[in-house]
């Protein structure tokens, strides 16, 4: 075991399926000499050499392009999106032909792609370094959908995603990378060091796609959260006074429901939260499965916090971000909720 | 052995600890390239893409057909223009640095690619700058306390908050809102131009976009489209070597210039000495007539040199040898207009340093000024529920209710004597 952030954990699972795999290549703008812009890929390269961690042009829709190429011809490539903001001049490739090329061959071609990319506010980075599309990809058939809130995790999923055979997007909430975040800027920043998913084992293991997992035991109510507003739900709950059941969704797709629907149904209430904007977003997606399931064990409606309707202002990130406040108000109503 | 197929890599001719290298820049001397008629074909300047246009010589005479013969008065002008966009650039940096700005791009080295295309242009041209052409704002007479205040997203902000310094717009000025994405300016700015010559106007548009950009297919589209409806457009390439931590090779500057592309879409291509004030002026003067007289788009490769890092949040020591800027063959833009001035007798040192000075003191002024309007850590400040406003013309309903949804959570928040949400940019 060692200690990890959630930077050193997603590099540590590339650096051991490179190793491991001679098939694993990774590429992506400033991935290679330099490292990445957020460190990711440091020392691949010097590693694993130029053929195998490769710096590309400028172009997202390029990077998906040859990826699939690169998959479809037998290697196994990792690609790094910059920004999870700049992933849309390869989203034609994403949903047109990656998530559709097994199918549309009848199984005969495949492409497995883990794309990685780093998501979400909370570092000061306006509307075009902020941004949360997971619903946009969940929308699409063909692809898996992974967003983890620790280092553990992130390596774990990163290592699944990587040794699957079909194609992944992989959010990094980037302003977890250093540490847990529960949504208050005020207080000093926490490191992983000293949270228990910061213990990461060095060599290989996997954390499956598809499960998600119960982070808080309790009675009172569920928390659906995903990502940075993992931690935002612990630090709401202890805000509302609340037993709450938390639930990291972990893997958007495919969904884990039966985890998700046996906590709802045993505490008969359940806040929805995600930090991408509420209209159309994913927390639609888990309410409406959840309560198909569960809604004759329902004590009240399920509520969802979510980013406002809005692009991401830079001026007023926290007043945007679905803080512990907005949370832990949430979690009173569905509690006085008769 | 049978033959077998390898991957090309490029790689940049030197890394941190070596020695730099710019042998691979071609430089024709000044004066050597030939000016065509405004009229020629495409297919018949096509060598244009291959040279290099100069004008100032190493004696700082300026020489050769493309010279456009300005004024001393507008070569001071000129020269004004950069050292302030200069000036600014590095004080901003440093407010930033002292964290009074959340970030920061520098121009630094590439005054000439804006200021001088600027000026080459008419006021009612539309300018679609990429992020790092603030010399153009400069050009077109904006107060610098206006860009201050989008740095500071303070009351006077003209983005009211919702964007990352350094992504201005001006519509009186015509200049277009700048997108942190990149590339996407390219093709607007075609079917802005487009849009002028269906409506029969006599302006035109030009774009700015760096090399590594050009990767994106947006880069493309514009070309083709550009190509295609003989759009009265500039499209601008600013080729200054490194995108982040990327040299030219990897946006395709290894094989062929980037100027080459032009004619391959059946556009001028041309490539000029970006550091060379009055080159970029004659070639930009030299497009405009054209695309005027319906000769369509021209593609600009500007050769210049990022000499600082890339943001404030980019450290080139990484990637490149420390010292690279100091080996560059095309030197200062501001040096090189400087010392034009004073061989042509028209400027001194002592000049110079006294307009330093008073350069000096107007950033600081208008800094002074623009913290008056809210600073990141106190001040007045804007209304977080403006964020609501301008998503669609008309508030709809969700939007409203949400509104209104915050209105209430502040008003509860400021009740408890808990603040709802910190100010703008601590934490
Ligand atoms: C679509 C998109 N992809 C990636 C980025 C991240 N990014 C910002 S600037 C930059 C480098 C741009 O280099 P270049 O076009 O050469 O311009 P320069 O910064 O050198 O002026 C990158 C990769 C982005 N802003 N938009």
């Amino acid at each position: 075991m060692a200690r990890m952030n959630m930077v050193q954990a997603l590099n540590s699972a590339m650096d051991v399926m490179l190793e491991r795999d001679p098939r694993v290549v990774v590429l992506g703008e400033d991935v290679g000499f330099f490292g990445g812009v957020f460190r990711a890929t440091e020392g691949l390269q010097r590693k694993y050499g130029e053929h195998r961690v490769l710096d590309t042009p400028i172009a997202e829709g390029g990077i998906i392009g040859a990826a699939i190429g690169m998959g479809a011809n037998g290697l196994k490539p990792i690609a790094e999106i910059q920004f999870a903001d700049y992933i849309y001049p390869g989203f034609d490739q994403i949903v047109s032909e990656l998530a559709r090329l097994r199918y549309r061959s009848a199984g005969e071609f495949a492409a497995p792609v883990t794309i990685r990319t780093p998501c979400g506010g909370g570092i000061r980075g306006g509307q075009t370094h902020s941004q949360s599309p997971e619903a946009l990809f969940a929308h699409v058939c063909g692809i898996k959908v992974v967003m983890p809130s620790n280092p553990y995790d992130a390596k774990g999923l990163l290592i699944s995603a990587i040794e699957g055979e079909d194609p992944v997007v992989f959010f990094e909430p980037k302003r977890i990378y250093n540490g847990p975040f529960d949504g208050d800027p005020h207080k000093p920043a926490t490191p992983w060091s000293s949270h228990p998913r910061g213990e990461v084992p060095e060599g290989h293991f996997t954390v499956p796609l598809g499960r998600a997992e119960v982070v808080r035991e309790g009675r009172d109510v569920s928390v659906l959260a995903y990502g940075t507003m993992v931690h935002v739900a612990e630090a709401a709950v202890r805000m509302a006074g609340v037993d709450a059941e938390i639930v990291d969704v972990r893997s958007i797709a495919p969904l884990d429901l039966d985890t998700l629907c046996t906590s709802v149904c045993k505490t008969g209430r359940c806040v929805v939260i995600h930090e991408a904007t509420r209209f159309g977003g994913y927390g639609a997606e888990l309410v409406a499965s959840v309560q198909e399931q569960c809604f004759w064990n329902l004590e009240a409606p399920i509520l969802r916090v979510a980013g406002w309707d809005t692009p991401y202002p830079h001026a007023f990130e926290w007043d945007y971000f679905p803080g512990p406040h907005r949370v832990a108000a949430a979690l009173k109503s569905v509690m006085e909720a008769k | 052995m049978p033959p077998r197929s390898r991957l090309h890599v490029p790689s940049p001719p030197a890394r941190p600890g070596q020695e730099p290298d710019f042998s691979y820049v071609q430089i024709s001397p000044a004066g050597a390239v030939a000016r065509p008629d405004v009229t020629a074909r495409a297919r018949d300047i096509e060598d244009l893409a291959l040279q290099m246009v100069r004008v100032l010589g190493d004696d700082h005479r300026a020489v050769g057909p493309w010279n456009p013969h300005l004024e001393p008065e507008e070569l001071q002008v000129g020269l004004r223009h950069m050292l302030l966009t200069r000036l600014f650039d590095d004080r901003m940096q440093k407010i930033q640095r002292q964290g009074r700005i959340s970030f920061y791009i520098k121009s630094t080295g590439e005054e000439a690619v804006a200021v001088a295309a600027g000026m080459a242009l008419t006021p009612r041209d539309m300018l679609f700058p990429s992020y790092r052409q603030q010399g153009l704002q400069v050009v077109r007479g904006r107060n610098l306390v206006d860009l201050m205040c989008q740095c500071l997203s303070n009351t006077r902000d003209m983005c009211k908050g919702r964007q990352m310094p350094i992504m201005y717009h001006w519509g009186s000025g015509n200049i277009f809102s700048i997108s942190g994405n990149l590339a996407t300016q390219f093709p607007q700015a075609v079917g802005w131009a487009m849009a002028a010559a269906i409506k029969g106007e006599d302006h035109i548009a030009a774009s700015w976009i760096g090399e590594g950009s050009s990767a994106e297919a947006d880069f493309h589209y514009a070309m083709n489209f550009a190509a295609v409806y003989q759009a009265p457009v500039i499209l601008n390439l600013v080729n200054n070597q490194w995108a982040i931590s990327t040299f030219q090779g990897f946006a395709g500057g290894e094989h062929n210039t980037f100027a080459q592309r032009g004619p391959g879409y059946g556009i001028p291509g041309i490539r000029v000495d970006g550091n060379d004030f009055l080159a970029v002026y004659a070639v930009t003067q030299w497009a405009a007539q054209r695309a005027r007289q319906s000769g369509g788009p021209t593609l600009i490769e500007h050769v210049t040199y990022r000499a600082a890092a890339h943001s404030t949040s980019d450290d080139p020591s990484r990637y490149r040898p420390k010292e690279e800027w100091r080996a560059w063959p095309l030197g200062d833009p501001v040096e090189r207009l400087k010392d034009h001035l004073i061989a042509l007798g028209e400027w001194t040192q002592e000049r110079h340093t006294a307009l330093e000075k008073d350069l000096e003191a107007h950033v600081t002024a208008c800094w002074k000024e623009a913290e008056t309007y809210g600073t990141l850590s106190g001040g007045p400040s804007l209304d977080p529920l403006t964020m609501f406003e301008d998503i669609f013309k008309e508030m709809p309903p969700n939007l409203a209710r949400e509104r209104d949804e915050m209105r209430a959570l502040r008003a509860a928040a400021q009740a408890s004597g808990q603040s709802a949400a910190p100010r703008a940019h601590e934490g």
